[in-house]
């Protein structure tokens, strides 16, 4: 018995060995280790043994049993990852064809333009505040120290609706407004982005539409020397580290005094090129501190607060910092303009 | 404003800066100086010549031969000017001479006769054409004055001047005089400057022999002046004069009217000059305009007049518009000997109203309007007087005739060191305060740290402490301050709920692949009422219109952002570009009156416009336009974003596709509506296939709440049931969704519709729907009886109500 059965794990493994596939393999597993195969057999005839030889037939019987399991597992392996490699080979694919598309879009420029200009500010303790296009004559003009008459209100340069309505011809009415909202006491820190509107003829550099943003500080004892650090700080987050600015007189009815802030010009860093007609600056944006009017009548007291404000437009920043030379760019919608400014 | 730099140099010592470093100071401290020209290209070897002898070319019937003595020597040259004539001293171009435009003179032979240098024209000398006097314009240039022959010609003529053009603000009307500039430019660069005294040598006959005035007006004319001047005799001005004149870019024309022209510049303040014996009476009254009254000016326009107008008459008829044009018939001419000089004040509305209403603006109306130095306009009467004795010939009576009601007080600001210091954040002394003071020429009595300031009347801006504090920095210099940042208790800035909201649902859209647009808010009139939400119709009378608007294009202000939008679509559609997906967040404005009278109410709306194909995949053959359930796909994403339950209902809306139009609703509400636009309006816009949302975006944020509370992950397992239900085609499977999510609530938490089927094995007029339904139980495992019990209630009532019918 112990001669047939080592005849059988011979024979076993070496069919074991030429199975060429897991069909095969099963085949000789069903053969030699079923329960109709010889090794049962075998086992079966162990009651004409005797009582020392039978334990021993029977280790054996075991080990042969082992044995083969063993080698058909191994070869089943071996067989399972062949079939596998040869499914992933039929598998493979031309990684260098293009992807699906991903349909993306992107916010608009001037978007992009005034929240930075927004996330500046925020960072800086203000708030970001917005009022109604269609203004009152009153907050359009009036609060801001511009009363009936006066000559930079022409009924020429403004969208009139009635005689008391119009559509607002720049930000600074939500100065006013904010101010009357915090009720002559509170301080004020804030920043207004929106749409203004003027009677323009639609050209490269005028739009009867365009955006502004306007800043407003009031508190006790507002500086000049603030206004000039927060623009600092504004310009060089803005425009740049390296980039200087300046401030020269102007005027403006709500301001006094008034100012421009020019930057260093980033061309020729200031030693004069065609980009800035060869004065080494560049205007950015006009402001200056609340003309005491301005803060009276929206109840502050011009004894005990003062205050700066500031104005700028987004389509000059853009046009600035993007090059773009026509301001009707931002409001036809080209979607190559629109997707070219995608990561502004 | 043009400044000449020859000129100002009459008065400051510019101190050794190039034109260029004066810019920047004036600039840095004041005015914003927008060029610095010279007046002319840079030229060399013009002199002045001596037309010794001037014939015919021998060989051509319009060319003189002419000898000419330029000093070292006597040049031939042949020259076309018609004006030419021997014994001229004339403006000689010598051979090696480079003119404007780099026009090198070089000896030639003209039709066989040599010619050596050119006799030139002040436009060949770069004289701008409107500048150049009428009886130079179309000759050569004729020296009148006594020159000396082979002098440079450039410099006689100015042209080595430098032109410095300043930009100036409303403020600053004190620099639309040369006094003003010197003022200015003195206070800058720290240096003397006293203008001149007039001085007249008046005949003892008294000017009021001639002439009387009478003001009935003095609200609007608190000060007139009338100085007689006898015997004047018209001709040219002196060459300095006229010089100057066109380095201001003012044309010369005599020496009366040039005169008047130079004080102006000078001084600021505006003169007019009649001629007395065609003033028509004795005496000057000033008045309102009578209603349709009638001038003819300067200009030979009849002008109507209104009361608002003020004039000059005669006693009977206007003979000027006051400050903006004097009357034809009183014209200063040729053959003018005596005249009337006017000096006066008139106020800044008077001035601006007439001159707005008639369309005139000029030199001295800008002054006018600007308001003028009440201090100086005397003395600009005088300072033409003296011109006029020195270079017209001139005898000027004793005194000025004059109605005088006008305050020529000074303003007093009081400011204190530490006042100025506490605004501007600087450490400026008393003594730097002085010294700033005494630069500008203000008067100021010190006592420690407070200075009385008496503002000189040239500077009527300055009437506050803020003015003076203005006055202070600049000249102390704003790059003096210091870099500081806003103290007090700070506030944590930040965004606002609907800030936010607005970013996060642009950003979702752009994910979605949307970009984003800004179109106009006024729109033409058709366009204003078009393709607006229901809603918004009902609160809206109709489209605010604008009193006078600047083109029919943009008349009215939007009720909807879809008709700009779809235009903008159009625009890229014409130039190729039709894949397009756009969205855009902006006001639309609401009034609930026919006739605006407050504010209308300005609502944030979001809306969308997509065209084309929305997903291209071109080697695996996938292509996919945008259809309905693109846009709907968009707006259900918003509702997942914000987390509002939105329904739609099939709409028939103008404009709208009747049969893929829904309106948008939330809690019953409508607030938008999304579709194809009708074929129609897409034919009329030259646009394909085109689908569009609108939502009103305030409802959207109002609502929206924060999620404060944890959601615990479902800890049970949910159970998933599939039914086919048959139904008529008519009937709308969101209805049907919503009937099982009613019946099997609470245990079915949500209905998905996987397949929707119409053909064959079905009656016709029928379709089958299959839904998959999640039955879930937060707290424990479901039971399959009941969620059979659930099941079985479900499609009693989907058959109750729809009619449906589990299909076998
Ligand atoms: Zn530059």
């Amino acid at each position: 018995m112990k001669d047939r059965l080592q005849e059988l794990q011979s024979e076993a493994l070496g069919k074991v060995q030429q199975a060429e596939d897991l069909k095969a393999l099963q085949d000789v597993r069903i053969a030699y280790l079923g329960k109709k195969g010889p090794i049962t057999e075998v086992l079966r005839g162990m009651g004409k043994l005797s009582k020392e030889e039978r334990p021993v037939i029977g280790q054996l019987a075991n080990e042969v049993r082992e044995t083969i399991s063993e080698a058909i597992q191994t070869k089943q392996n071996k067989l399972e990852e062949e079939a596998l490699e040869k499914q992933l080979e039929e598998e493979s694919i031309d990684v260098t064809l293009p992807g699906r598309p991903v349909q993306i879009g992107g916010p608009h420029l001037l978007t992009s333009i005034i929240e930075e200009i927004e996330d500046l500010f925020i960072g800086m303790g203000f708030e970001i505040k917005e009022g109604p296009e269609v203004e009152t004559d009153y907050y359009n003009f009036e609060a801001l120290n511009l009363p009936k008459g006066h000559p930079a209100r022409d009924m020429q340069d403004s969208f009139y609706i009635t005689e008391e309505l119009l559509l607002r011809t720049h930000t600074s009415p939500v100065q006013a407004r904010t101010m009357k909202q915090k009720d002559g006491h509170e301080p004020v820190r804030m920043i207004c982005p929106g749409k203004v509107y003027r009677r323009d003829t639609d050209d490269a550099t005028h739009s009867h539409q365009f955006t502004q943003v306007e800043g407003l500080v009031v508190d006790e004892n507002i500086k000049m020397s603030d206004l000039k650090g927060v623009l600092n700080a504004f310009a060089k987050q803005m425009f740049g580290s390296e980039r200087d600015i300046r401030l020269r007189p102007s005027f403006f009815p709500f301001t006094e005094p008034s100012v421009e802030m020019d930057i260093s010009c980033k061309v020729c860093g200031g030693d004069g090129c065609s980009v800035c007609k060869g004065t080494g600056w560049i205007e950015i944006l006009g402001a200056g501190m609340v003309h005491p009017n301005v803060l009276e009548m929206a109840g502050y007291d011009p004894n005990v607060y003062s205050g700066f404000a500031f104005g700028m437009g987004p389509e000059r920043i853009a046009m600035l910092k993007y090059g773009v030379d026509d301001i009707r760019h931002f409001y036809t919608n080209d979607i190559r303009f629109l997707k070219q400014y995608h990561k502004a | 404003m043009l400044v000449s730099l020859n000129w100002l140099k009459q008065y400051v010592d510019i101190n050794g800066h190039t034109p260029e470093e004066l810019a920047e100071l004036i600039t840095k401290t004041g005015i914003e100086v927008e060029s610095v020209a010279p007046i002319a290209e840079k030229m060399t070897d013009v002199v002045v010549g001596h037309v010794q002898s001037c014939e015919q070319h021998p060989n051509a019937d319009k060319l003189n031969l002419c000898q000419v003595d330029v000093g070292e020597e006597t040049l031939q040259i042949i020259c076309g000017a018609p004006n030419i004539a021997s014994g001229q001293k004339v403006a000689v171009a010598k051979p090696g001479a480079v003119l404007p435009g780099d026009f090198k003179i070089k000896k030639a032979k003209l039709r066989g006769v040599e010619s050596n240098g050119m006799i030139c024209s002040l436009q060949e000398l770069g004289v701008d054409e409107k500048d150049v006097p009428k009886e130079f314009a179309d000759g050569i240039f004729v020296f009148h004055d006594e020159v000396k022959i082979g002098d440079n010609a450039v410099e006689l003529l100015n042209l080595d001047d430098i032109i410095i053009e300043l930009g100036l603000t409303p403020n600053r009307a004190d620099c639309l005089s040369m006094l003003g500039v010197a003022y200015e430019v003195a206070a800058i660069l720290d240096q003397p400057f006293t203008p001149q005294e007039e001085v007249i040598n008046p005949v003892e006959e008294p000017a009021a022999d001639y002439i009387s005035v009478k003001v009935e007006a003095p609200d609007l004319n608190p000060y007139y002046g009338a100085f007689i001047i006898k015997d004047v005799k018209i001709g040219p001005s002196p060459l300095w004069l006229r010089n100057r004149l066109i380095a201001a870019g003012v044309r010369p024309i005599n020496n009366v009217v040039d005169i008047t022209n130079y004080v102006l510049l000078e001084y600021g303040q505006p003169l007019h000059a009649f001629d007395l014996d065609r003033f028509g009476s004795d005496q000057v009254v000033v008045r309102r305009a009578k209603e349709n009254e009638t001038i003819t000016t300067l200009d030979e326009q009849e002008r109507i007049l209104k009361p608002e107008h003020l004039v000059i008459t005669n006693g009977e008829q206007p003979t000027a518009i006051a400050g903006v044009m004097g009357g034809a018939d009183s014209e200063v001419q040729e053959d003018t000997t005596n005249i009337l000089l006017e000096a006066a004040y008139f106020h800044p509305n008077a001035v601006r109203t007439s001159s707005k209403d008639h369309g005139l603006r000029s030199e001295a109306s800008t002054r006018y309007e600007k308001g003028v130095d009440p201090n100086r306009v005397n003395l600009a009467g005088k300072k033409a007087c003296e011109l006029l004795e020195k270079y017209a010939e001139g005898t000027v009576l004793n005194g000025v005739v004059e109605f005088d009601d006008l305050n020529r007080e000074p303003e007093q600001v009081e400011i204190t060191t530490s006042h100025i210091n506490e605004r501007l954040g600087t450490g400026i002394s008393d003594e730097e305060i002085a010294d700033i003071l005494r630069r500008l020429q203000f008067g100021y009595e010190q006592n420690g740290e407070l200075f009385k300031v008496t503002v000189p009347t040239r500077r009527g801006d300055v009437e506050l402490f803020e003015d003076m504090l203005e006055e202070i920095a600049r000249i102390y210099g704003y790059d003096n301050l210091p870099y500081t940042l806003p103290g007090g208790a700070s506030q944590a800035g930040g965004l606002t709920l609907h800030q936010q909201l607005k970013r996060k649902v642009k950003n979702y859209l752009q994910g979605a692949g949307l970009d984003e647009t800004i179109t106009y808010s006024l729109t033409k009139a058709n366009r204003a009422e078009q393709l607006v939400s229901r809603e918004v119709k009902e609160q809206a009378k109709a489209a605010v219109r604008l009193a006078m608007p600047m083109s029919e294009e943009h008349s009215h202000l939007r009720l909807s952002i879809l008709p700009e939008l779809l235009d903008s679509l159009s625009y890229n559609i014409a130039r190729k570009q039709t894949d397009l997906a756009y969205y855009e967040l902006g006001t639309v404005f609401i009034s609930e009156e026919e006739q605006v009278i407050v504010q209308p109410k300005e609502q944030l709306r979001l809306s969308g416009a997509l065209t084309g194909e929305w997903h291209v995949h071109p080697w695996q053959q996938e292509k996919k336009s945008v259809d309905f359930f693109v846009v709907k796909g968009i707006v259900e994403g918003l509702s997942e974003l914000l987390d509002l339950p939105l329904s739609y209902q099939q709409a028939k809306l103008p404009d709208m596709h009747p049969g893929r139009t829904a309106e948008v609703f939330l809690n019953n509400q409508v607030i938008g509506f999304i579709g194809q636009i009708h074929p129609k309006l897409q034919n009329d816009l030259d646009l394909k296939e085109t689908y569009v949302f609108d939502l009103n975006a305030e409802v959207l944020f109002d609502s929206y709440e924060i999620e404060e509370a944890f959601q615990a992950i479902p800890k049970y397992p949910s159970i998933n049931r599939d039914i086919a239900l048959v139904v008529d085609e008519q009937s709308f499977a969101g209805e049907i969704a919503d009937t099982i999510l009613e019946a099997g609530a609470p245990l079915v938490k949500d209905v998905r519709i996987f397949d929707v089927y119409q053909g064959e094995h079905l009656e016709s007029g029928k379709k089958s729907i299959a839904f998959n339904l999640l039955y879930m139980d937060p707290n424990r495992t479901l039971k399959d009886q009941e969620v059979e019990k659930a099941h079985e209630k479900i499609l009693s009532a989907v058959k109750e109500r729809h009619q449906a019918e589990l299909r076998g």
